[in-house]
């Protein structure tokens, strides 16, 4: 395997990290986003969290690991998105702060104020993460400004309040409203009664909302944002040095990839009908169908994001040529290849065992099930 | 204070924080495991009981170790960008296989742990338990491989295209003998945690005389536990302390205020007053011989002193000056094969060049003044040390008496436990905790200035923020920290008070007042 294959291997990889992320995290945080909004009474809620309870802590592992594979895989991408979003990163990890604490005290003192007050902290832990995510992207797409010195420090040049421009905030609503309906889909899964029908009523508008932001950002991306284009021959063998190629940016380049392989107009075709296929199956409440359509749906919106801006990961908007790119930002040969190896180990025993919890905590929670086992469960 | 002194303060703080709970985690998961193997050997409700009430005090700790355990994992990137990218390639690695094989499977565990109860079959709820502490060791494995590799960076090799380090040999870095050591004892110390923990919550149930069998029982473990684990922290520590020896000795001669070089063997310290400014120790007590036989396991070896160990750094941080002058100039499109040949031979003191940047603008002409202050700043104020090591040292014994005693009494089932040692097991919870934190003060600060040993200085290694960027982080998570912390204290206390009264199994003291409230609202 040469260095080219494995950078190619890692792009997929990080993908798929970030895929799984949101596919089970999501519908986590979009459960507890929807704490306030569906959830009516104390015990509608602990089902809504009791659905959750057992998963959520694994789930945002896949974000953990996501993070520790960029480090790994895409060090100088991990440092420069880290430390150029420091505050979006920061609020982040406040908002990731309150969702631990959350689950594990809101039952253990027995006072509605004090429940109250975990649920807001759940609901703001789990939607403010999805929203920066979506608004990070939608800057991602636009470039960021920052560039390198001689011995490659990282200079960002940006300031927080420019992130938060009308593109990347519709990008991070999109994500945001995202997430949600995956709650929703899930919560259709797992519950009865009133709290099914709820939030089977709610997804069936969700994904349709959805398909239509999702047509909205692509469209916004045709008109109105320029993408980046490597203009010099790139050596995909070459040492990582992510400041001796030429960029340019060019009014509709975020589309060259889909003229390059018509194929992978798929992607984003798919996405779209998933989501209007989320919302068929939760309106006829075939739920697992739904369930599956919605995670189908946000893996291709990721996906599309990807094969958009391949080769680039972070395009640099004020000196384009040191955007960072899968063939020029990456680790050494041999770090990607040890933890290839390690991936392939680890990746598929996580999946087993993750599937195993899933299955023996199976099936669906009612009020009775929390009233009889109130001081065992969350 | 500057960009350094803040995040470095930042990263101090957060870590701190962090390892208030990780080393609870880390023994009460496996006391947890004890446990409940007793229960599924003998069948005895009452150890069922007593996983699930330890298992309620675990879960409120578990919960803020998770939380600021997300601030490490962020804070390289956010705080310390050069770094990531200077060292992401070897450092990155440990990290993310922490991640995929040790904390997917402690959180997915600990999900079915809390309540897979009645789903499971108890042999696999035992295997989940079992499986959720192997997870939170492997964690402490890995995180200590990235940081043995920071205190002793092997197995990798500085590129200048690149501009960072790379990995060279992946099993030099799994199998460094700083990581292993750092390894044992920083587990054992979690283990040591772990057992004073339920050792002073059930003594102090038996002061109260309240659930006797089940504090009795829990005593008992937790003494037996206690003893092996701090005879393993005590004895692996001065493994440490060899390997410090071996590998950083800049470290050994701060803690033991080792200012000047003595013939073999050395004498160790017991206690004194370092003097930095006459760059001696006031009013010391030594006892002959001592460290050279801790330090280098031998009577003729010489321990170095830190007068002799400033005299090596100011040769390397000429050659230093030299290599970050060349690599300048080959960064500038210099490729000539003399200046690559020069490079290469002085570039293993390509760090010491870096750290002197940090003291002049111009590192080619330097001045003398200029090179002496980089000269000095390689190496750590002493008298933190000193006395952080003592207090480690100091604790050890102290919770070695207390558990030598604990066994003694557990063993003799019919004799009732005396007053003074539940109070004195009561008394020491704190000591473990003084002790990991002292214990990673001196790892850490003791690394000063190098955030990457003799490679990369603490003070190039920070991202290019401003101190208001940085001010408004470190007030904001050490105002929301300090609330998690008052809230988790809260709870635990409570839950502590409570008792396994809190399992309303109807079996506890101090039911019967709780058995009135409605439960379904909880
Ligand atoms: C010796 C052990 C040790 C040390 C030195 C550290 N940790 Fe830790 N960490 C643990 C031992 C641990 C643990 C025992 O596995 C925790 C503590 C409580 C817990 O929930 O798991 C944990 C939790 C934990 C989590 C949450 C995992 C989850 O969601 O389950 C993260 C992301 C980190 N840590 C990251 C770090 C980083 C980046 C560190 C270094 C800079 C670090 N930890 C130092
Ligand atoms: C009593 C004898 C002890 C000795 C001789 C000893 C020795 C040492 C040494 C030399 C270090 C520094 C290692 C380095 O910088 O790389 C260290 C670190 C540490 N110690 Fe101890 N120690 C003792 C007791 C304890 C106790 C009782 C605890 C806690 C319960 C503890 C917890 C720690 C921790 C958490 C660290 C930081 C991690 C590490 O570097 O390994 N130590 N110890
Ligand atoms: C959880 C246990 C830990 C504690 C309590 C701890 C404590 C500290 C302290 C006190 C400092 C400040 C030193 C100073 O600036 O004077 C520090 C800095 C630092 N530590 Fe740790 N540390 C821990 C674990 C780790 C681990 C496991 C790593 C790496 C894997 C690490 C990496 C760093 C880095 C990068 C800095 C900042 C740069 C520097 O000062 O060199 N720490 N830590």
């Amino acid at each position: 395997m040469d260095y080219e294959a494995l950078r190619f291997i890692w792009w997929v990889l990080i993908g798929v990290l970030l895929i799984g992320f949101v596919v089970t995290d999501g519908f986590d945080m979009g459960v507890a986003s929807l704490l306030k909004v569906i959830g009516r009474s104390n015990e509608e809620r602990r089902v809504m969290i009791n659905s959750i309870a057992p998963h959520w802590d694994g789930n945002q592992v896949w974000l953990i690991t996501a993070a520790g594979a960029l480090f790994a895989a895409w060090p100088t991408v991990y440092a420069a998105s880290f430390s150029g979003f420091y505050f979006a990163m920061m609020l982040t990890l406040f908002a990731l702060f309150l969702r631990p604490i959350g689950f594990e005290y809101r039952a253990k003192i027995d006072s509605p104020e004090w429940r109250d007050r975990w649920d807001w902290a759940l609901t703001a832990g789990s939607a403010i993460p999805a929203l920066i995510f979506g608004v990070a992207f939608g800057n991602l797409l636009q470039g960021v400004p920052f560039h390198f010195d001689d011995i490659l420090r990282l200079h960002y040049t940006g300031s927080f309040w420019a992130l938060l421009n009308p593109f990347a905030l519709l990008v991070g609503v999109f994500s945001l409203l995202m997430i949600v309906n995956h709650g929703a889909v899930y919560l259709q899964l797992k519950t009865e009664g009133e709290l099914l029908q709820r939030s089977e009523r709610l997804a069936s508008v969700l994904g349709v909302v959805c398909a239509a932001l999702f047509v909205l950002c692509g469209f916004w991306l045709w008109v109105g944002i320029d993408g980046y284009v490597v203009t010099s021959v790139m050596d995909t063998q070459a040492a990582s040095q992510p400041t001796t190629k030429t960029v340019e940016v060019v009014a509709g380049a975020w589309f060259n990839n889909y003229q390059q392989w018509p194929l992978l107009w798929l992607l984003p075709v798919l996405g779209v009908l998933s989501f209007v296929a989320s919302a068929w199956f939760s309106r006829m409440a075939r739920h697992a169908w739904a369930f599956v359509s919605s995670g189908a749906a946000m893996a291709m919106v990721l996906m599309t994001t990807g094969v958009t801006m391949f080769p680039f990961l972070m395009p640099s908007s004020s000196v384009p040529s040191h955007s960072l790119t899968m063939w020029d930002a990456t680790a050494s040969e041999t770090s990607l290849f040890i933890m290839f190896i390690v991936a392939c180990l680890f990746v598929p025993l996580v999946l087993a065992y993750t599937a195993w919890g899933y299955f023996v905590m199976r099936g669906r929670l009612n009020e009775q099930h929390i009233r009889d086992n109130s001081h065992s469960l969350y | 204070m500057d960009i350094v002194e803040l995040s470095r303060l930042q990263f101090a703080f957060t870590a701190m924080v962090h390892f208030l709970f990780v080393p609870l985690t880390l023994g009460l998961a496996f006391l947890l495991a004890i446990m409940e193997s007793v229960y599924v050997i003998t069948g005895k409700t009452i150890y069922r009981d007593m996983t699930k009430f330890w298992g309620k005090l675990f879960g409120i700790n578990f919960a803020l170790g998770v939380t600021t355990g997300i601030a490490m994992e962020f804070q390289f990137g956010t705080n310390w960008s050069y770094y990531s990218h200077y060292v992401g390639d070897i450092f990155g690695a440990p990290l993310a296989i922490e991640a995929l094989m040790a904390f997917f499977l402690e959180s997915t565990l600990v999900g079915l742990f809390f309540f897979g109860w009645d789903r499971l079959s108890k042999e696999k709820h035992l295997a989940v338990t079992w499986l959720m502490a192997l997870g939170t060791n492997l964690s402490a494995l890995w995180i200590l491989i990235a940081n043995g590799w920071m205190q002793y960076p092997i197995g990798s090799e500085f590129n200048i295209e690149t501009m960072r380090m790379e990995l060279m040999s992946f099993s030099e870095v799994v199998f460094s003998p700083v990581a292993q050591v750092k390894f044992v004892h920083t587990v054992s110390a979690g283990y040591v945690t772990g057992a004073i923990f339920v050792l002073a919550i059930s003594s102090w149930y038996l002061l109260n005389g309240r659930n006797i069998a089940f504090a009795q029982r829990s005593f008992a473990i937790a003494a037996a536990f206690g003893l092996a684990s701090v005879l393993s922290v005590i004895i692996l520590g001065d493994e440490s302390g060899y390997e410090l020896g071996e590998v950083q000795q800049v470290k050994l001669a701060a803690i033991e205020a080792e200012w000047e070089t003595h013939p073999a063997p050395a004498a160790f310290t017991v206690i004194g007053w370092p003097n930095e400014a006459e760059q001696r120790t006031d009013y010391a007590i030594k006892i002959p011989a001592v460290l050279g036989l801790i330090a280098t396991r031998s009577l003729t070896e010489e321990v170095k002193g830190i007068a002799d160990i400033k005299r090596d750094n100011a040769e390397r941080m000429v050659r230093g000056q030299e290599a970050y002058q060349l690599m300048n100039q080959i960064r500038a499109g210099d490729r000539s094969e003399a200046v690559l040949a020069r490079f290469n031979e002085v570039q293993a003191d390509l760090g010491y060049g870096l750290l002197l940047s940090g003291y002049t603008d111009n590192v080619a002409q330097a001045t003398a003044a200029e090179i002496q202050a980089a000269v000095d700043a390689s190496v750590p104020t002493v008298w933190p040390l000193f006395w952080s090591f003592r207090i480690m040292v100091g604790s050890g014994f102290l919770m070695l008496i207390l558990f030598a005693c604990a066994f003694w009494y557990s063993t003799k089932r019919t004799v009732k436990k005396p007053t003074w040692l539940l109070k004195f097991a009561l008394f020491s919870l704190p000591l473990p905790w003084i002790a990991s934190e002292a214990g990673w003060f001196i790892a850490e600060y003791g690394r000063q200035p190098w955030a990457i040993g003799e490679i990369l200085p603490t003070h190039m290694a920070v991202s290019q923020l401003t101190t208001t960027d940085v001010w408004i982080s470190l007030i904001s998570i050490a105002v929301l920290y300090t609330l998690f912390v008052a809230i988790e204290m809260y709870l635990m206390v409570k839950y502590a008070r409570l008792g396994p009264a809190s399992l309303h199994t109807g079996r506890y003291d101090g039911e019967a007042n709780m058995a009135v409230r409605p439960t379904g609202e909880a």
